[in-house]
Order: structure tokens, then C-alpha cells, then sequence
């Protein structure tokens, strides 16, 4: 019983911190479609390299562009391209992972063969060649990190489909003639949300982080749009004049992450 | 109504070949209750399958002929199969805690067949499932509707499955050890509905089991199978008073007796 409470009691912790620091995160990004207290792209060559002032709460960069302001604007690319990126890697990794679960055979073996070569590649090396083919910019790195996401969901949707489709209760809807394609979308996947939502969350925090990478390098989103990667790049730079200019859009990453991460973790002991 | 000829079911294991059903033949009038009794594995419920139109088409052999009203069900296209499933041939499984998907409300499970073979509206639906589900003697009919599988007990749910299964009126019901999951006086309530049903709706059950006390309460004729063969049919009174063969001897020996009168539990 005692250990029973425990337990719940670290439940509501990880939930209250992770749903505190999403909602800050969420807030800023929403007051920036909106509001930021500079134009994030206004350069002032005056106001280079400041630290924390009153005129910028995070101070300025390297072209005195106002910090705060560019992190909301960077925040919001962050996040949609994340977004984007989980919305297109689990549509098409569902489709394809419960195609492939369900009917099985020979068309499993090709699509799962498929994915294991993707998989053997990592990630970002294949956004790259994507990038390569396709150019740099937003959408594109939507597309290539959402290609690049695909075969993850794919395996979870397929592993749960494999799962399910032999319950008494898919057998009894194949009995009363449903068709494979009902079966599949409206008696088997509700069953798999469960992990979906979790792969879904850690999918999230995976494109975050994958953005971020590729804007780092310099593949992903391009000047003059602001994304926390793109700024940690062009602040390494000035590591040791300026070190809040670093500091800041990196918190930004890590509280998004980690937001999410103990939001999922939380959700998912409870599902 | 239903007519199995020589059905012969082999499974093909890489390299061996295994016969588990052996010219299997049935011959099934409307309305009609025959049992299908027999220890485990000797192939009640694969032969229920192919009547029902569960086994796979590829990985096993299947000979002979399964005509239900002039439709060979094993040679019929999927569609035709898919019309009579659930329309006109419905199933029940044995274990009642898995027949029901634990994430759809019980309602929307009995109405799903609906769903497939009808264009009624959701009104009609639902009236329809509440009708069902008070033919099987479910008390609080419309609030069970709204109620998930995990609220109710094994005996409710397989009632569930049972209106389910009944809803449209089906010509044959194949009931695959229905109530070998459920406890004995939960197992007496169930062989009553499915007298009540038999004789209300003129549904043909085929009912598989290997209690023998059951089916000599509600058959009106047996088949007893053993590794595949059947090796005994007859009328249930001629079953159960002159048994011909071994086999069916030692199965009806192995019913439980109660000669002795016991004392009834206590009250609580």
C-alpha cells in the first residue's frame, strides 16, 4: 500500500513539473504568434552582444536582434516543424504498420525490409541526403525528418497490430463480416493508443531535437528565420564574450524536451 | 439447411502432413439443435471454423464441401462469405473475458452487425439492440448499452455475445464452448436462453462441447468425434440410453454423478 502511494506520488510529480514547463513553453510560443516585444528580425548595431538589461530581458546577439524575441519566433519554428514532422511520420507509419501487421506475408516482408534499411542508416544522415535532394528550408525539413521518422512508427503500429488482430475479439468481427479495412482502422487502432500516444510524445521530443541538430549544421531552417538551433550555431561564436547568447536558446531546447518527456512518461504509467 | 460433405481439413506443418478433421459430414435442418461432443483436440472447434468461415483459405488443405442454402463456403467468393457472416451464420467463442473489444461500448458491439448488413438508422439501432439484448434476459438493457465490457461479468458478457450473435435473426448458430468459462448455475441460465432462442426464433444451433450433461439437456442430436473422426451419430435419446461405440461409453461414464443427495450450502 505504502509503496502503492509512492508511486503515484512521483506520477503527479513528473505530471505537475512537465505540464508546468509545456504550458510555459506552449505560452511563449503562443504570445509569439502574436506578440514579441521586438521585431525578432530587427537588427540594431548599436545594441550588439548586451546581456540581461530592461531593454532585453535576455539581452541581444551578435546582430542586436533582441534574444526574447527571436527565441518565441524560434520556439514557434521548432515546435511546428516538430510537429509537422510527428504528424507525417505516424500517419504514414501507422498506414504502413498496420498494413503490415495485419495482412502480414509477403507484403510485410517487404515493408519491414524497407524499414530496416532505413533504420541502419542514422536519422539525420538521412534527413541529409533528403535535404540533399530535395534543398534546405522549412518544409523540407518537415519532409525529410517526417520520411526519416516513418519506419519507428511503422515497427510500433506493426507490433501492436500483430498483437492484437489474433484477440478473440478481432475473430468475432471477422465472423460477423467485417471487412479487413474496418477491422484494421476501427476495431484494431483504437486498441494501439496507448503506445501510439507514447511514441507519439518520444517522436516529439526526437524532432525537437532533430531540428535543432540540422539547424544547427546548417541544413535546416535558414537566415533570416530564427530557430534555437540556427542561434545555438551562430552563438558558439561568442561562447566566452556573450555567454547568455548561448545559454538561452539552449535552455529553450532542454525545457521543451524535457517538458514533454515527463509529460509522456507520466501519461503513459497511466494509460 | 447446412449439408458438410467429406470434409477433410489437413494442415500442412513444412514438411509433414497432419489430417486433424476426416471426412466430417453433417447434414442440418432449420431449426434444428445438434451437439458436437468430444475430448480436446479432437477437431470440434476447426471444424466449426471452416463452417464458419474462419480458417484461412492458404496454409491448409481443405477438401470436400460445406453448402449452406446452395453456397459452397468453401469455395464462395470472400464477399458472398462476408454477406452470410454474421447475417446468417453467426459464431460464440468460449471464453467470454476476450470476445468483447475492451475499448468499444457494449452497445456499439451488439449494433456492429448491424452496421455491416444494414442502412439503418442509428434510432433503429438501437432499438434493435436493446431488443436483442433483452431477448437474452439482460436485465437494465439500456444501461448495460452504454456500459464497457469491463464492467460487467462472465456470465453477462457472453449473454452479450449471444445477442450480438442474434441480432439478425441468424439461420444457424454455432456455439464453440460457450459455457465451459462460466460457473455451473451461470452454465444452466445459458442452455435455457439457447432453448428459448431455438424455439422462438427457429435458430439452428450447432453445439460444441465436452460436457456431456449439457448436451444431453439441449440436443436433439449428437455427433461424438474423436481424433478427427466422427465415430457416432444419433439422436441424443439413443446417444445417451444405447451407446454403440467404446468411446461414447467411457465419455458418458465420465459425467459426474450425484446419486447421493447432498446438503445444499448454507444460506448467506
Amino acid at each position: 500500500m505504502k509503496v502503492r502511494q509512492q508511486f503515484k506520488r512521483t506520477i503527479s510529480f513528473n505530471r505537475i513539473v512537465g505540464s508546468l514547463i509545456t504550458g510555459l513553453m506552449v505560452l511563449l510560443i503562443f504570445v509569439g504568434i502574436f506578440y514579441t516585444p521586438y521585431d525578432p528580425d530587427a537588427m540594431n548595431a548599436v545594441e550588439k552582444l548586451q546581456g540581461i538589461s530592461i531593454r532585453h530581458i535576455l539581452g541581444t546577439d551578435h546582430l542586436g536582434r533582441d534574444l526574447l524575441s527571436r527565441i518565441m519566433e524560434g520556439s514557434k519554428t521548432t515546435f511546428f516543424v516538430a510537429f509537422f514532422t510527428v504528424l507525417i511520420g505516424a500517419s504514414i507509419g501507422m498506414v504502413l504498420g498496420a498494413l503490415s501487421g495485419y495482412l502480414g506475408g509477403i507484403f510485410d516482408r517487404i515493408i519491414m525490409g524497407i524499414n530496416d534499411v532505413m533504420f541502419a542508416f542514422p536519422s539525420i544522415l538521412l534527413a541529409l541526403v533528403m535535404i540533399a535532394l530535395l534543398g534546405t528550408g522549412k518544409i523540407q525539413v518537415v519532409i525529410a525528418l517526417g520520411i526519416a521518422f516513418v519506419p519507428s512508427f511503422t515497427r510500433i503500429v506493426r507490433a501492436e497490430f500483430i498483437r492484437i488482430k489474433n484477440m478473440d475479439y478481432i475473430e468475432n468481427a471477422k465472423l460477423i463480416g467485417v471487412k479487413p479495412l474496418r477491422i484494421m482502422f476501427v476495431h484494431i487502432l483504437p486498441n494501439c493508443k496507448t503506445v501510439l500516444l507514447s511514441a507519439i510524445m518520444i517522436g516529439f521530443n526526437n524532432a525537437v531535437l532533430a531540428e535543432a541538430g540540422m539547424s544547427f549544421l546548417g541544413i535546416g531552417v535558414q537566415p533570416p528565420d530564427a530557430s534555437l538551433g540556427r542561434m545555438l550555431s551562430e552563438s558558439q561564436s561568442y561562447l566566452f564574450s556573450s555567454p547568455m547568447y548561448i545559454f538561452f536558446p539552449g535552455l529553450a531546447i532542454i525545457l521543451l524536451v524535457l517538458g514533454l518527456s515527463l509529460l509522456a512518461e507520466s501519461l503513459s504509467k497511466d494509460l | 439447411m447446412l449439408q458438410v460433405e467429406h470434409l477433410t481439413i489437413d494442415f500442412q506443418d513444412d514438411k509433414t502432413e497432419e489430417t486433424l478433421v476426416h471426412d466430417f459430414c453433417l447434414t442440418m435442418n432449420p431449426g434444428e439443435i445438434i451437439g458436437l461432443v468430444g475430448e480436446s483436440g479432437s477437431g470440434k472447434t476447426l471444424t466449426a471454423l471452416s463452417i464458419a468461415g474462419l480458417l484461412k483459405r492458404s496454409g491448409m488443405k481443405k477438401q470436400g464441401a460445406i453448402y449452406f442454402e446452395d453456397t459452397d463456403l468453401l469455395t464462395c467468393s470472400r464477399t458472398d462469405l462476408r454477406n452470410l457472416q454474421g447475417k446468417e451464420i453467426t459464431m460464440v467463442f468460449q471464453e467470454p473475458m476476450t470476445s468483447l473489444n475492451p475499448l468499444k461500448k457494449i452497445g456499439w458491439q451488439v449494433e456492429e452487425s448491424l452496421r455491416i448488413h444494414t442502412s439503418l438508422s442509428k434510432q433503429e439501432r438501437y432499438q434493435l439492440a436493446i431488443e436483442s439484448m433483452k431477448a437474452v434476459e439482460l436485465k437494465e438493457a439500456e444501461l448495460i448499452y452504454h456500459q464497457y465490457p469491463h464492467q460487467l461479468s462472465g456470465g453477462m458478457r457472453q449473454r452479450i455475445m449471444i445477442a450480438a450473435a442474434m441480432i439478425m435473426n441468424p439461420k444457424l448458430l454455432i456455439a464453440d464452448e460457450i459455457t465451459t468459462a462460466l460457473d455451473v448455475t451461470v452454465q444452466a441460465q445459458i442452455i435455457e436462453l439457447l432453448k428459448k432462442l431455438n424455439r422462438e426464433k427457429k435458430t439452428a444451433i450447432l453445439f460444441i462441447s465436452h460436457d456431456l450433461s449439457l448436451v444431453k439437456r439441449l440436443c436433439h442430436r449428437v455427433l461424438v468425434m474423436q481424433q478427427g473422426n466422427v465415430v457416432e451419430e444419433n439422436t441424443s435419446l439413443e446417444i445417451f440410453q444405447n451407446p454403440k461405440e467404446e468411446y461414447t461409453r467411457q465419455l458418458i461414464a465420465a459425467i459426474p454423478k450425484f446419486d447421493k443427495k447432498r446438503k445444499e450450502l448454507p444460506e448467506c
